[in-house]
């Protein structure tokens, strides 16, 4: 049992929660994940430590509600309890070696982003963080990601705050300026899709964060196998990041959807049941 | 009275019944059938039986105590060697085990030992349910902090999975003293037994009992561990660990690698198995797991692991499920048992056939081609060699694809801990002792041998225990 510690909105619908869960905190790595389930009857779902503590054991959560797990962990309370988190899962990022990178947050991807823009800076490159939503409300760890880059750009596709358009706008506009020798997507499948058509062309090395569906994490179940350079990848242990040029969007796309309609059924008894 | 010929039927649901529920299939004996069968052992002095059991659980001593009315005694003859027995009673393939060499075989069907020993343990688990509550916690308060006295002193010893090698191998070191402690990935423990073998052929709660059994032994069990990850070996070590048993299993999940695999609606049996077993999908969406069978639905090999799949989409409402084999019945793996039911089931049988594409419709799998399969020379398994009969390729409408073709050994532990020797598929390489390349770490079970069996993982898990604790004694 994982005790909440703390919680906060950070927009409509994005959380952020901290729990005391040590062992994962000792571990953890920009980029690792883990998976929560949050009662008997829960699914396991996958979420990134967004940041940790190792002194004090304590890990954070930003999540998004988009279905019945998220809605469900977004309704817990300080004190309240999460049932299993285990972790840390997946492989972490190599942050040596590189002199400017660009990191690309969509929605609720910026939070996944976060951990990986702070372990650059720290690690000594130059980081460009450029951090995109639909709407003003929707721009999240705006100052945290300040702190931990050289330059941040925001961008809202209504053109509330920031940039009017979409983060490739701006990825585009550095890509033509300055020398790069790496970039990071992390958000919807068609944004990390069209960042990595971006730099096709300029033969930059493309880092995306995939989002399979999973069950395990652990290379058990083959749930959240991906096509990458032709061959079947397990998200869950050879990812989450995988080589942006590589990879078979649409496919993964086309998997994300396949259990729309049973993850509205869930939401329908949760709407019943109130 | 001449010796009855057959073995004793099992009562058992009706197929039409059992396909709409996960309860469990074959009912089991009550007193008097499991005596009539017990009548039916000959009590052979050289016993060939007990060889047949990777084990050698001493079956006609157990038998025979059966037969003079002690239950007690016959389990604990059995628990000398299987400390398993309700499961092992159910799943084990004993047409290819004791079954297979029993001398009442030669001429007639040999003796049902596997319902025996199923017999015995039901009988025992449900006696030890019955005893009041209230002592239970009176003396599990006692030990409890007996158990805590001693634990300062004992000696640690870490095992890594919880299925049966690992449960096996956690209780004997826990009943020769030793404080184990149990470190399982997943959220529940059991391995296989947990998230492969479905309800209707091994109940949860049988499970439950026996890992019970094992916590009331002192071992301590951590979820949510994966070591390689949450922790490594060596940190286990670091940690006061002074030996360490690997027992991960073979939990890699084989693909056809054929185009169009992953498309929607096509599973590993590992995939489909999980969500359905170890998460519970068939309740859903009282769980909240999903799963998805169509109407028609093909189900790729035929060993224990298809035929469970075949049977579970068929109690999830599916209205074909046909077992594509590229084989013929004969090679097919799964137990005899299994396959019987599969039938009565009404799953169809495809033998002779292998799938060479799948194709999509909307971005589900719609179709799959297979081509006419014959059989050529044996191979070095054994097995006749299958071969494509070229130009037979047909079609088959399918919604649903399950792949269970087998799984390889769990790569990621071995991966993650340094100077740990395996084989080129896999396999971690062991000595006739159990012990790896590392310095006071063994393995046993699936992880070892590839996919195999439940009794076999558990003799592994045993042989492994004996062999710890000489290594400590030495070690001193
Ligand atoms: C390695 C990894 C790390 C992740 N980290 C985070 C994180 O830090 N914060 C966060 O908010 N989310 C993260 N996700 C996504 C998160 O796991 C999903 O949003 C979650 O599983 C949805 O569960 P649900 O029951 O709430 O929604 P569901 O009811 O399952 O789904 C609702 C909708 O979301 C879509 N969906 C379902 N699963 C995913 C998914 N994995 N990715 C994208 N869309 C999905 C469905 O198609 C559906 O339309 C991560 C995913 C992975 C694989
Ligand atoms: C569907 C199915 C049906 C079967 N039916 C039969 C049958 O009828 N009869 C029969 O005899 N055999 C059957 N088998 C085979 C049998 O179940 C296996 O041979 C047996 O379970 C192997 O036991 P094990 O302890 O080696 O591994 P497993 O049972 O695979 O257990 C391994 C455990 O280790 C855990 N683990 C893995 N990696 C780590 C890690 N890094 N850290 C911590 N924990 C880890 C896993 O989560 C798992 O719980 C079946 C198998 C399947 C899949
Ligand atoms: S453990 Fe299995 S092989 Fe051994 S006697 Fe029992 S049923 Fe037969
Ligand atoms: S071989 Fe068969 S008949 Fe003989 S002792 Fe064993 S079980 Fe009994
Ligand atoms: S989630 Fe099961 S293999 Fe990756």
């Amino acid at each position: 049992m994982f005790e909440i510690l703390e919680k906060e909105v950070l927009a409509p619908g994005i959380k952020k929660i901290t729990v005391k869960a040590p062992l994962i905190a000792q571990k953890t790595k920009p980029g690792n994940f883990i998976i929560l389930r949050v009662n008997d009857e829960g699914e396991r779902i996958p979420l990134t430590v967004a940041d940790y503590e190792r002194e004090t054991g304590i890990i954070t959560i930003i999540f998004q509600e988009v279905g019945y797990t998220t809605e469900l962990l977004g309704s817990l309370e300080v004190g309240d309890y999460i049932k299993d988190i285990v972790g840390p899962l997946g492989h972490h990022l190599e942050l040596e070696g590189y002199q400017r990178v660009v990191c690309l947050g969509g929605g609720s991807g910026t939070a996944l982003l976060y951990p990986k823009v702070k372990g650059f800076y720290e690690a000594g490159a130059e980081v460009i963080a450029i951090t995109g939503a639909r709407t003003k409300e929707l721009i999240i760890l705006e100052e945290e990601l300040a702190e931990v880059s050289n330059k941040l750009y925001i961008t809202t596709d209504d053109g509330t705050y920031g940039h009017h358009g979409f983060v490739t706008d701006i990825l585009k506009d550095v890509l033509e300026t300055e020398e790069v020798d790496l970039v990071v997507a992390i958000g919807p499948v068609p944004m990390m899709k069209a960042v990595s058509e971006m730099t096709r062309p300029y033969e930059i090395k493309t880092i995306v964060s995939l989002n399979s569906l999973m069950v395990d994490g652990t290379g058990m179940c083959g749930g959240c196998r991906v096509t990458v350079g032709g061959e079947t990848k397990f998200t869950c242990v050879d990812g989450p990041a995988f080589d942006g040029h590589q990879v078979d969007f649409d496919e993964l796309m086309n998997r994300l959807t396949y259990y729309q309609e049973e993850e509205h059924q869930c939401r329908l008894a949760k709407e019943v049941n109130k | 009275m001449a010796i009855q010929k057959e073995k004793t039927p099992m009562r058992s649901q009706s197929p039409e019944e059992r396909i709409k529920n996960f309860d469990e299939v074959p009912f089991g004996y009550n007193k008097e059938e499991a005596l009539r069968e017990a009548e039916r052992c000959l009590q052979c002095p050289k016993s060939p039986c007990v060889d047949g059991c990777p084990v050698q659980v001493p079956i006609p001593q157990f038998i025979k105590a059966l037969r003079d009315g002690s239950v007690e005694e016959a389990n604990e003859i059995i628990k000398s060697k299987n400390n398993l027995p309700a499961i092992c009673g159910r799943v084990c393939p004993q047409e290819s085990q004791c079954e297979k060499v029993c001398v009442m075989g030669n001429k007639k069907e040999p003796v049902a030992i596997g319902r025996l020993e199923r017999y015995v343990a039901d009988t025992m688990l449900e006696r030890e349910k019955n005893i009041s509550a209230d002592t239970a916690e009176k003396n599990k308060g006692a030990a409890d902090m007996a158990l805590e006295v001693k634990k300062e002193k004992k000696r640690k010893v870490a095992v890594i999975g919880s299925g049966p090698a690992g449960l096996t191998a956690a209780a004997d070191l826990a009943k020769e003293g030793f404080a184990v402690t149990i470190f399982e990935a997943l959220h529940e423990t059991g391995g296989v037994l947990r998230y492969g073998i479905p309800e209707f052929r091994l109940p949860k709660k049988i499970l439950d009992q026996e890992v019970d059994y094992i916590k009331g032994l002192g071992v301590e069990i951590r979820v949510n561990h994966l070591v390689g990850k949450s922790v490594t070996i060596d940190e286990l070590f670091a940690d006061g660990y002074e030996a360490i048993f690997i027992g991960t299993g073979a939990g890699l999940p084989r693909f056809m690698n054929i185009p169009g695999e992953n498309l929607n609606g096509v599973y590993s049996a590992n995939e489909f198995l999980t969500r359905v077993n170890l998460m519970k999908a068939y309740k859903f969406p009282e769980y909240k797991t999903p799963v998805k069978v169509g109407e028609k639905v093909a189900v790729v090999g035929a060993g224990n692991v298809a035929m469970d799949a075949a049977r579970t989409a068929k109690r999830l409402g599916s209205e074909e499920v046909v077992i594509v084999y590229r084989r013929s019945e004969k090679e097919m793996p799964a137990r005899d048992e299994e396959i019987e039911h599969a039938k009565e089931e009404g799953i169809i049988f495809k033998l002779l056939n292998n799938p060479v594409r799948l194709y999509g419709k909307n971005g589900r799998v719609a179709r799959m081609e297979c081509v006419k399969m014959r059989l050529g020379e044996e191979d070095a398994s054994g097995r006749r060699r299958p071969i494509p009969i070229e130009g037979s390729n047909w079609i088959m409408d399918v919604d649903t694809v399950i792949v269970a073709i087998g799984q390889t050994p769990n790569p990621l532990l071995p991966k993650n801990t340094p100077n740990l020797a395996t084989e080129s598929w896999g396999g971690i390489i062991v000595d006739e002792k159990m012990a790896t390349s590392r310095k006071g770490v063994f393995a046993g079970g699936d992880i070892v041998t590839g996919a195999a069996t439940v009794i076999e993982a558990m003799g592994a898990g045993k042989k492994a225990a004996q062999s710890i604790k000489e290594y400590l004694e030495k070690e001193k």
